[in-house]
């Protein structure tokens, strides 16, 4: 995919400005409320006109001030899932389902329904009415429409933030799973670092309608650390658990973990706070954390009275936070060995 | 007994006739007003808006003359229609036309505000989704607003079913021509010994308003049910 944009809107008391070429088929955009986000998804997918500039997908002009084009939203093949699923209410979750789909001439339907209903999970719901969806059902049927009105392109405005903190990143997976299988490319509008980081691989950060920073997700992270003082969170990915005793043993990389939780699958998230990573310099005798993992130390960056220490274990990566003095006492600096421990019940399962 | 003449049969008969028509002919362009007085972004929306109401506000008597003026054989419109030899003066097309612009504001208004109530993204969801502008209307706005459009329709009905004002001005009061229901009481309180026939014609007149009420309120519950 190849999104060229350069857009001009002004509203009374905001002005939004920016021009950003995007190749990447994951791209986020990163800015907090009020920044200018939602306009920009209004302005791609034509439900808001500009005041000047272009939108150019691939080699589709979707709109030209200069040239006087400007695509009507139902002639861009732009999908949008909002932050509220916003099915119709007055339509079975089938009839939603199909909305688009149907609009679809035939020859141009290139998805099969049955076999995304499979991948989303939500064959057993197209029964249902719609008043009777969990949130987190909703948005998942709302995807299933919009990837069935056959988008060039699915810009995902905010989709987990209505969702209650318990169950929003459950519907990840089935994201990943869509993304990778329909090779959709998607543009994910966010204000959560940690969203970004699981769903995108380049970020565009936005600020009072301009773009400050284009950049791959994890640098994002990186550039934020300066900021504040909230720790960094490491994103874990596991296969399935077997049991060992009463705890569940887990590959990682060349590193065998062991956590309090079990997981099926072969795709699960586990979050793991750089604070809760303990650095030795030599194996301990005994500790009561039950990983202990031998490390090379790849980067140091300090951020005010903290340091945080870039480790490679076993062909992985793992941030850990500790405080400058503790730096200078165990000798870490770029190509140092460390034991890195960590509690089983660190691991906090996020999907 | 309550019984009824030929004359009150047929002023039924014209009074049903004529408020069917005035609603029916109306909907579509009250269900335009409304979608312009809720959605659109024209400067000129108050004035339009008032414009629409004003019927509401005026003596219905008033409605009649200016209606006479504009549609009487040197009116506006008059001068117009008698070259296609329509009559609307003292004709039942008269009784329509003045039903239909009395009640058209109450429709106008109970219709906009079922449409405010639409939430635009639908509208915005249904266009990203490959539907066109009438689409989208047909689709989304005008099924949400279903319940809107047709409590105005009956709020319409019934207020033309009374119709008096504007009615005994611009169509007269032709017995089996324009005679309505209203009309026909009238006349009959004009005359010595008509009250028992007076009577008669608002019990049906009451009858008629009250199954209006129970239609429209069965209607409403089907549609809340989906």
């Amino acid at each position: 995919m190849q999104l060229d944009v350069q857009l001009k809107k002004s509203f009374r008391d905001f002005t939004l400005d920016v021009a950003f070429s995007l190749s990447s088929p994951r791209t986020g955009i990163f800015g907090p409320s009020g920044s200018g986000k939602s306009t920009i998804m209004n302005l791609l997918s034509g439900l808001e006109l500009p005041d000047s500039g272009f939108i150019k997908l691939g080699d589709t002009v979707l709109f030209d001030a200069k040239k006087k084009i400007n695509l009507k939203p139902d002639q861009r093949n732009v999908g949008v899932v909002f932050q509220h699923a916003h099915l119709f209410p007055h339509m079975s979750v089938k009839r939603n389902i199909f909305y688009g789909y149907k609009r679809v001439k035939s020859k141009d339907r290139q998805i099969d329904p049955d076999g995304l209903f499979k991948v989303l999970g939500v064959t057993q719901l197209l029964s249902r009415n719609v008043s009777t969806l969990s949130g987190g059902e909703r948005q998942r049927i709302a995807l299933a429409r919009t990837v069935l009105s056959n988008p060039r392109l699915i810009l995902m405005d905010e989709p987990l933030s209505a969702l209650d903190e318990g169950h929003k990143f459950q519907i990840i997976p089935y994201l990943k799973k869509v993304f990778n299988k329909y090779g959709i490319p998607m543009i994910f509008i966010s204000h959560s670092v940690l969203e970004m980081r699981m769903m995108t691989d380049e970020v565009l950060v936005i600020e009072k309608g301009r773009i400050q920073q284009h950049s791959a997700a994890e640098e994002l992270v990186k550039k934020s650390w300066g900021s504040g003082l909230e720790s960094y969170v490491n994103l874990i990915h596991l296969g399935e658990s077997s049991p060992c005793k009463d705890l569940f043993c887990y590959n990682w990389g060349d590193n065998l973990l062991i956590l309090t939780e079990p997981a099926e699958g072969q795709e699960n998230l586990f979050e793991l706070d750089s604070r809760d990573i303990l650095l030795f310099k030599r194996h301990p005798e005994a500790t009561s954390a039950r990983n202990l993992l031998q490390c090379t130390v790849q980067d140091v960056y300090s951020c005010g009275n903290r340091a945080r220490v870039a480790l490679v274990c076993g062909g992985e990566h793992l941030i850990a936070q500790i405080v400058p003095e503790s730096v200078s006492e165990l000798g870490i600096k770029p190509g140092a060995m460390v034991v890195a421990a960590i509690k089983a019940s660190a691991f906090k399962k996020i999907f | 007994m309550l019984t009824l003449s030929p004359q009150d049969i047929s002023a039924i008969g014209l009074s049903l006739k004529v408020a069917c028509s005035a609603t029916l002919i109306s909907t579509p362009f009250g269900i335009a007003c409304a979608y312009f007085l809720a959605f659109g972004k024209t400067r000129g929306k108050a004035l339009v808006e008032g414009l629409i109401s004003l019927p509401l506000v005026l003596p219905p008597v008033v409605v009649g003359y200016l209606l006479l003026l504009s549609f009487g054989s040197n009116g506006f419109f008059g001068k117009f229609l008698n070259h296609l030899g329509i009559q609307v003066v003292f004709s039942l097309t008269g009784a329509v036309i003045a039903s239909a612009v009395v009640g058209f504001p109450l429709m106008v208004r109970s219709i906009r505000i079922g449409m405010e109530a639409v939430d635009q993204s639908y509208i915005s969801v249904s266009r990203t989704l490959g539907a066109g502008w009438w689409d989208s209307f047909f689709t989304i706005v005008l099924p949400l607003s279903g319940r809107a459009i047709f409590a105005g329709m009956s709020l319409m009905f019934a207020r033309n079913l009374g119709e008096f004002g504007a009615t005994v001005i611009l169509a007269g009061n032709i017995p089996g021509v324009t005679q309505t229901i209203p009309l026909a009481i009238y006349e009959y309180t004009a005359v010595p010994g008509g009250d028992r026939m007076a009577l008669t014609l608002c019990l049906v007149s009451i009858c008629l308003s009250f199954v209006i009420l129970l239609v429209s309120e069965g209607i409403n519950r089907k549609f809340k049910r989906g």
